[in-house]
């Protein structure tokens, strides 16, 4: 297995899972804690109709998926703002519209487009170094506007006391929906549409039920989130196995051994 | 001579096509303790996320210590939120949510003077030894003297109170006036508190406001009072809702 760290495309496959899975876990907190994991499915699906415009308008996929799917977390975040409409509901119709336009860009195409289908179940293959410049620009963005943590997690707690402190809960928002949209562009093309879900839910499932406090839930989510990716990719390779599936199954092994470690103290 | 706390004017705020609260004028002196009563859907609410700046008026004026209510520092204002709103599900220790109150915003690792502010807060309302206990494992009347030592740990000029009794025994209740009262006495705030509770309203308050959706009266506290606008605003008096002793 050591042999394979060796490889540039295990190396570079390291660091963006490492990266990923950190930036994942982090915005998973926010994301499980306001009831909103369904909108990891959503935007998964988003990138996955950027993709499919990409491949129709013959463009590097990453391109046209960024602006796609922050496009589609914007319009998420707008109508519920403006409507009473649940955010499961918004999610929903987002998922499948978006959805809609990428089978559209495909059948446009007329060829097969196996990039598209890429992004669809993942490759540790495909980690090109654009993205990992990409990844590693995300994560500088997230440790620099880190303060935003405080004003996030208030608004999460209650947005009602959040307002009458006059924090800004509309606008820090948008700022969480666009940075979760990059980070499952980031994410899909490792980890696949399919399955992405599971890197901004499941660390952060795992941390909600073994801290005592939120400071504590984005730590703990981000060292399951980084240290399962890495573990999950060695381990695909090893076994020839793709490496989103295995990295997700990892998680929920982590999730189940820490469902019975509480089971365990609480009895 | 002191300003006013809260002058309305004319104030009236509508949710679509729901008129909430219609020309609503009261001008309250500055120390005073008003209770707001009136039934369910009376505007009582409203007019308190007026003053928090979180619902704004479609005609008429708002003005709490001569500004507008989201132009005053959010220093001032005291908030108690009713405690069926609270998300037992996220993980919080009590003195975390106190120190919402200091921060503005949600605590890190509490230490040192921060610390010892906000376990000062909790004793002031008899819940220091509540302060690391997590949110889900307390009780309503628990909960409620969290949250009214978040809303006093800012010493606020303007205290507001949702219906800060409803959940709470009558001995966890008369330990809330007697921080509030007591708080009052050092710091000359007003207080603004909706209550469906007309004893408590005679007995505490100093002055009396009866909403439905438009303003029955106001004035200062007494039984006769009491009695007049409680029978304009409900019809009758006598269950519940009316206040005992009285007759």
């Amino acid at each position: 297995m050591w042999d394979a760290l060796s490889l540039p495309f295990m190396q570079r496959a390291l660091i963006a899972g490492f990266l990923v899975g950190a930036l994942a876990s982090y915005f998973g907190v926010f994301i499980i804690q306001r009831r909103l994991s369904f909108m990891g499915n959503g935007l998964a699906h988003a990138a996955f109709g950027g993709v499919a415009l990409g491949v129709l308008l013959d463009v590097t996929p990453l391109w046209a998926a960024l602006p796609f799917t922050v496009a589609a977390a914007v319009g998420i975040t707008w109508i519920r703002d403006k409507t009473e409409l649940g955010g499961d509901t918004v999610v929903g119709i987002f998922f499948a519209l978006t959805m809609a336009l990428g089978i559209i860009f495909l059948a446009l195409k007329r060829d097969y487009a196996v990039e598209a289908h890429t992004f669809l179940f993942g490759s540790i293959l495909a980690v090109t170094n654009t993205d990992l410049v990409i990844t590693a620009l995300l994560v500088c963005l997230t440790l620099t506007i880190w303060p935003i943590w405080r004003r996030w997690a208030y608004a999460t707690f209650d947005r009602e006391l959040a307002l009458t402190d006059r924090i800004q809960v509309t606008r820090d928002d948008y700022w969480l929906s666009i940075l979760v949209a990059l980070t499952v562009v980031v994410c899909v093309k490792m980890v696949g549409v399919v399955l992405i879900a599971a890197f901004l839910v499941i660390p952060a499932a795992t941390a909600r039920l073994l801290a005592r406090t939120f400071f504590q839930m984005p730590w703990l989510s981000v060292a399951l989130g980084s240290s399962s990716a890495l573990a999950g990719l060695l381990l695909s390779y090893q076994l020839d196995l793709p490496s989103g599936a295995v990295i997700v199954l990892l998680q929920s092994a982590l999730f189940f051994g820490a469902f019975c470690v509480r089971r365990l103290f609480n009895s | 001579m002191k300003g006013p706390a809260i002058e309305a004017d004319n104030l009236t705020v509508r949710f679509g096509d729901y008129i909430a609260l219609k020309e609503l004028t009261v001008v309250v002196p500055e120390s005073a303790f008003v209770a707001v009563l009136g039934p369910n859907g009376a505007g009582k609410s409203t007019f308190l996320k007026a003053c928090l700046g979180l619902v704004q008026p479609i005609l008429g004026s708002l003005r709490l210590f001569n500004n507008p209510p989201d132009s005053l520092p959010a220093e001032w204002l005291g908030y108690v939120p009713q405690i069926k709103t609270l998300d037992r599900t996220f993980p919080a220790l009590a003195m975390e949510l106190v120190a919402t109150g200091l921060n503005r915003t949600w605590p890190g690792r509490l230490r040192g003077d921060k610390k010892d502010k906000v376990v000062h807060a909790l004793e002031q309302v008899g819940a220091g030894h509540l302060a690391e206990r997590s949110l889900s494992r307390l009780s309503g009347g628990e909960l409620q003297r969290i949250y009214l030592a978040r809303g006093l740990i800012r010493e606020p000029r303007l205290v507001l109170l949702d219906e800060p009794a409803t959940g709470i025994d009558p001995a966890g209740e008369q330990d809330m006036f007697r921080v509030l009262e007591s708080y009052q006495s050092k710091s000359q705030a007003t207080i603004l508190m909706i209550t469906h509770d007309w004893h408590t309203a005679v007995h505490h308050a100093s002055h009396i406001l009866v909403l439905n959706r438009k303003a029955i009266g106001f004035g200062e506290s007494s039984p006769e009072l009491a009695e007049t606008l409680s029978r304009e605003a409900f019809g009758h008096i006598g269950h519940d809702h009316s206040y005992g002793g009285l007759s």
